[in-house]
């Protein structure tokens, strides 16, 4: 696969020889892969945040005749478009890091679970399993050892929820892509009822790096809590829109000055289920402890109307809850309905804090993720830019 | 921990059974956990709602039933637990740890609120134009969590048509609320398939393949998803307007005969505990309704296992003496929703079918022929309904070829719970109603048509009758007691040995006659599958119901349903039929009248075959 450009970051976009990662695993054992991992902090890239190291020991020491490895390539999330530039550009990356976990974690056999909207990737990146295959870096006895690994490209449909991991595996296994309840985690009773290690692209990308380079190494990037870098999706109102890879830690300030981004008004990030941060809060750090985020960073001037943003996102929820659960269900038709109550300015605040009640209720009472931050542009929005409830469609706001 | 659930389940969806001794100290594997102020210990893996269950506190549940998966959906169940961010679906949550958990925090109730209000936001209509006004789970959700307002706005609109296509189960998403527990009864406890979630997000339904009409897909008309709906968005096809016109006119000559199961359960309805039948109350309220006769579906029961057994005794002489090609086993062909399952999913094998008709199907054209003639009325006056458990009858009666006689056999099936509302509607309270006999000239059946309501009843029935055909002796089984054939086990298998047969049976000496009982058609596939694989080739006669337990769990039964609920109906069956003067079919004699006087070439001759016996569709999975 040609590269269009060379990027550079300090962690995933520094140098690494392809098949580096897995030689160095069969060398130190799966332990000390375990061991590095653990060491280098890293924590799921998806957006949760969930400790790497915790899901690979669960996994490995889950009892089971099978094991499953997938890589979650359902880029989903609105503004989110760094895994496309990973699987595009450095596919070695990922693929390695899916051997290494398939190596560890004791599975010989992996998916790849690739967006639907991604099917023209899929030639080129069974082109490069195919090299890999040749490379004796998949298939039996990988490099003259005694494991075996295999990985096959599966496609989704188009729905967001499978992003959810457990909607993923259903997903997978030729359900509706609807989440499962947890526990049981799929670490114990994932694909088939296998244990299934379930990560992101980003984060198996960064394995291989941890592999070769030490996990000392990753943590001198980023901060206590959010160790390494991160890759930022940047898009919205700004000069320089990209994926940019900064370490974890930077403050939105700092990053709207790199994108050349001016008289921003609000930033979301972790797209549609992450929060909305206003001009006071552009101070806050990017990172777990503060504002987490699987990588969408939109930005917004003052001539964006955060009504119609805030529907454009309720919108996007009601579409795609998988419509399982009750509060996600109508919990978000519910609100969008509030916020085109509140753009043809037919609201009440005593409505207004009914709804947000509503939405604190959705964040506890929802199956998924997805129901479970859905409402938090909502309620974010609702606090911080109430001032531009009274200039919706020129009549004057509240009646 | 043993799984509950087929094969087709998600793993997400599977409940884990943690079965419970009674001294759980005995065993190893509990854990402690503490709910609200109290600490106690339960088998690992045990659900947060059944623990909550033993100790008696109550959490309120839509989405959860007995029977089915687990599925977690609804969110109703909600409890916190110490130390985790949001809440947990107490269904659906199994106890793995020592936790803490409280089930009503105020975070647990004003979720539990706003649950309801969304749901009754998008749930159309009002409730007192409801059938289920009064029995409908999520009104008294709504009245236990003192719902006075409609927080989120109602609807009066319908967003879907109703399907009125089937003529057993009605269709209306506009009050479903998507539980999705018709879903895991079609899918997981039937094994059928005919209903599954629809699209995404708002826009979720539950539908059929490509969205057909009930009617025109693979539905066996069973029911089982109306028994498990907690709202009216599922309900069976209800003729009682027209049964009250035809008892209005005086012109016509109304019959009803009524089922074992119906009989057993409707207590239920009028606020009675399961398992005591209303059998003599039940005679006088439909007399008191206006019906003009009152049979008992028992006597074409027994005529049925004459029927049936001669049709097996002579399949299996032409197998074991003339030895010709034959199908067997011969399946029965009472349960007209396991009709319809195999002739939608086994076309292949229907004539390993019994040809009889359903006791029902029997009657009607008995009443339309022989009683007509007996009483001197004109068919064309005569009005016949059954009172049936079951919504599949409704179907069955509307096929085209059950008109033998020229004449609808049956004109309406009527389920139980649309019977209570008939008699309740009269103005009449049955649990009080003096008990009065059947009408002539079929009067008092035996006891083995009335175990026809459980599921082995069918086949304890015509063992009683076969093995006494063919030695001349009674079954040897204590008070006539087939235990083999009894319980709840979904497929048992067991074997009688003839000895000393009759000069007439001398060719089935010392053979050992194999039975197979099934119920609901999830098992019946496994059975079939057993077939397919030449698994029951020694087999020679196999019951199946299409519904869990039998008859006594059909589709027209009363609501809720429960494995528990289900027992205690059988239990009143047996108990009933132990009483009974005469336990065997061919004992009875206004059967013996019938073959004198009517069917004179005894059982499977001409006359029999034309009235008493049918022939099965091959309908194919994609078909109506």
């Amino acid at each position: 696969m040609e590269k269009t450009k060379k990027r550079t970051g300090p962690v995933l976009f520094s140098e690494y020889t392809p098949g580096s990662g897995i030689k160095k695993t069969l060398e130190i054992g799966r332990e000390k892969v375990l061991y590095d991992i653990r060491n280098s902090g890293l924590k799921g890239r998806g957006g949760a945040g969930f400790p790497t190291s915790t899901k690979w020991m669960l996994t490995a020491a889950s009892v089971g005749d099978k094991k499953f490895i997938v890589c979650n390539a359902d880029e989903g999330e609105p503004g989110t478009f760094k895994d496309r530039v990973l699987l595009l550009e450095y596919p070695e990356l990922v693929f390695d890091g899916m051997v290494i976990g398939g190596i560890t974690i004791g599975a010989k056999e992996g998916f790849l679970y690739l967006r639907g909207e991604y099917e023209y990737m899929l030639k080129p990146l069974e082109d490069y399993l195919d090299i890999m295959r040749q490379d004796n870096l998949l298939g039996k006895k990988i490099l003259g050892s005694k494991y075996d690994f295999d990985i096959t490209i599966r496609l989704g449909s188009g729905a967001y929820v499978c992003g959810e991991e457990t909607a993923l595996i259903e997903s997978l296994e030729g359900y509706r892509g609807e989440p499962r309840n947890r526990p049981p985690f799929p670490v114990n009773t994932g694909y088939l009822g296998h244990p299934t290690l379930v990560n992101n692209v980003e984060t198996l990308a960064s394995v291989p790096h941890i592999i070769t380079k030490g996990g000392d190494w990753f943590r001198q990037y980023g901060t206590d809590k959010s160790t390494g870098s991160k890759l930022f999706s940047v898009s919205g109102d700004c000069d320089k829109p990209g994926i940019y890879e900064l370490p974890w830690g930077t403050t939105v300030n700092e990053l709207l000055t790199i994108v050349g981004a001016q008289n921003t008004k609000a930033v979301q990030i972790g797209g549609a289920s992450g929060i909305c941060v206003p001009r006071s809060q552009f101070n806050r750090k990017l990172g777990y402890e503060d504002a987490a985020t699987g990588g969408s960073v939109i930005i917004f001037n003052e001539s964006r109307s955060m009504i119609h943003v805030l529907k454009n996102f309720m919108e996007f929820f009601v579409e795609e809850s998988c419509g399982q659960c009750t509060p996600c269900r109508i919990g978000n038709t519910k609100l969008l309905e509030g916020v085109e109550r509140i753009e043809k300015g037919e609201f009440t605040f005593a409505y207004l804090n009914t709804l947000k009640d509503l939405g604190n209720t959705m964040k506890v009472a929802s199956k998924c993720g997805l129901g479970q931050t859905s409402p938090n542009s909502f309620l974010a929005i609702v606090d911080n830019f109430r001032n531009e409830f009274f200039h919706t469609n020129g009549n004057g706001g509240q009646k | 921990m043993t799984v509950k659930t087929s094969s087709r389940v998600p793993v997400s969806q599977q409940a884990f059974v943690v079965d419970r001794p009674d001294d759980i100290s005995a065993i190893g594997g509990t854990v402690s956990v503490q709910i609200n102020e109290k600490k106690i210990s339960v088998p690992l893996g045990t659900t947060i709602l059944e623990a909550c269950k033993h100790e008696q506190i109550h959490i309120p549940t839509l989405c959860h039933h007995p029977d089915l998966c687990i599925a977690g959906t609804c969110r109703i169940c909600v409890v916190e637990v110490e130390g985790m961010k949001t809440l947990q679906a107490s269904c659906s949550f199994p106890i793995t740890a020592p936790i803490k958990i409280h089930t009503s925090t105020p975070m647990v109730r004003k979720a539990r609120r706003h649950i309801i209000d969304l749901l009754l936001s998008e749930h159309c209509g009002e409730c007192y134009s409801c059938a289920r006004n009064g029995k409908c789970e999520l009104q008294s959700l709504a009245e236990e969590y003192g719902v006075d307002g409609y927080t989120f706005g109602h609807t009066n609109a319908p967003r879907y048509e109703v399907d009125k296509s089937s003529a057993s189960v009605i269709r209306d998403m506009n009050k479903c609320i998507l539980c999705r527990r018709c879903v895991r009864t079609c899918i997981d406890l039937q094994e059928v398939g005919a209903l599954e979630a629809l699209n995404r997000g708002y826009e979720t339904k539950i539908g059929t393949f490509f969205d057909k009409p009930l009617a025109d897909v693979i539905c066996i008309n069973c029911g089982q998803c109306i028994n498990r709906c907690p709202t009216a968005a599922l309900k069976a096809n209800d003729p009682s307007d027209e049964i009250w016109r035809a008892i209005d006119d005086p012109r016509k000559h109304v019959v009803i005969q009524t089922a074992p199961s119906p009989r057993a359960a409707i207590g239920e309805e009028f606020g009675q505990l399961a398992g005591i039948s209303y059998t003599g109350e039940l005679n006088t309220a439909l007399k008191r309704i206006g019906f003009d006769k009152v049979f008992d579906t028992n006597f074409t029961a027994d005529l049925t296992i004459m029927e049936e057994g001669t049709e097996l005794l002579n399949r299996l002489k032409k197998a074991l003496v003339n030895k010709e090609e034959v199908k067997l086993p011969q399946f029965t062909s009472c349960s007209p929703g396991w009709v319809k399952f195999i002739e939608h999913f086994y076309p292949e094998y229907i004539d390993y079918l019994s040809t009889a008709k359903s006791p029902q199907q029997m009657f009607g054209a008995v009443i339309k022929s022989f009683y007509a003639q007996e009483a001197g009325i004109d068919p064309a006056d005569i009005i016949t309904v059954a009172l049936m458990p079951c919504s599949a009858k409704k179907f069955e009666c509307n096929r085209p070829e059950m008109n033998s006689t020229g004449f609808k056999d049956v004109d309406f099936g009527l389920t139980t719970r649309e019977m209570a509302s008939m008699i309740k509607e009269a103005g009449i309270h049955l649990p009080e109603m003096p008990k009065s006999g059947f009408d002539d000239p079929f009067g008092e059946a035996s006891g083995a048509g009335l175990i026809f309501g459980a599921t082995g009843g069918v086949m304890e029935a015509a063992l009683r009758t076969v093995y006494e055909l063919v030695t001349g002796r009674e079954v040897p089984f204590e008070k006539l007691r087939i235990e083999p054939c009894r319980g709840f086990e979904g497929i048992k298998q067991a074997s009688v040995k003839l000895e000393g047969c009759t000069a007439d049976y001398k060719w089935l000496e010392g053979v050992d006659l194999n039975f197979v009982v099934a119920h609901g058609t999830a098992n019946a596939k496994k059975v079939m599958e057993m077939l397919r694989n030449g698994e029951l080739n020694n087999v020679h006669f196999v019951e199946i119901m299409a519904c869990p337990g039998g008859c006594i769990g059909g589709g027209g039964q009363p609501i809720p349903t429960s494995e528990e609920i289900r027992k205690l109906r059988a239990k009143a069956i047996y108990e009933e039929e132990e009483n009974l003067p005469i336990r065997k079919s061919h004992d009875n004699i206004h059967v013996k009248y019938l073959y004198e006087k009517f069917l004179t070439e005894g059982p499977c001759g001409k006359l029999s075959h034309k009235l008493l016996h049918t022939h099965y569709t091959k309908r194919g999975r994609f078909i109506s």
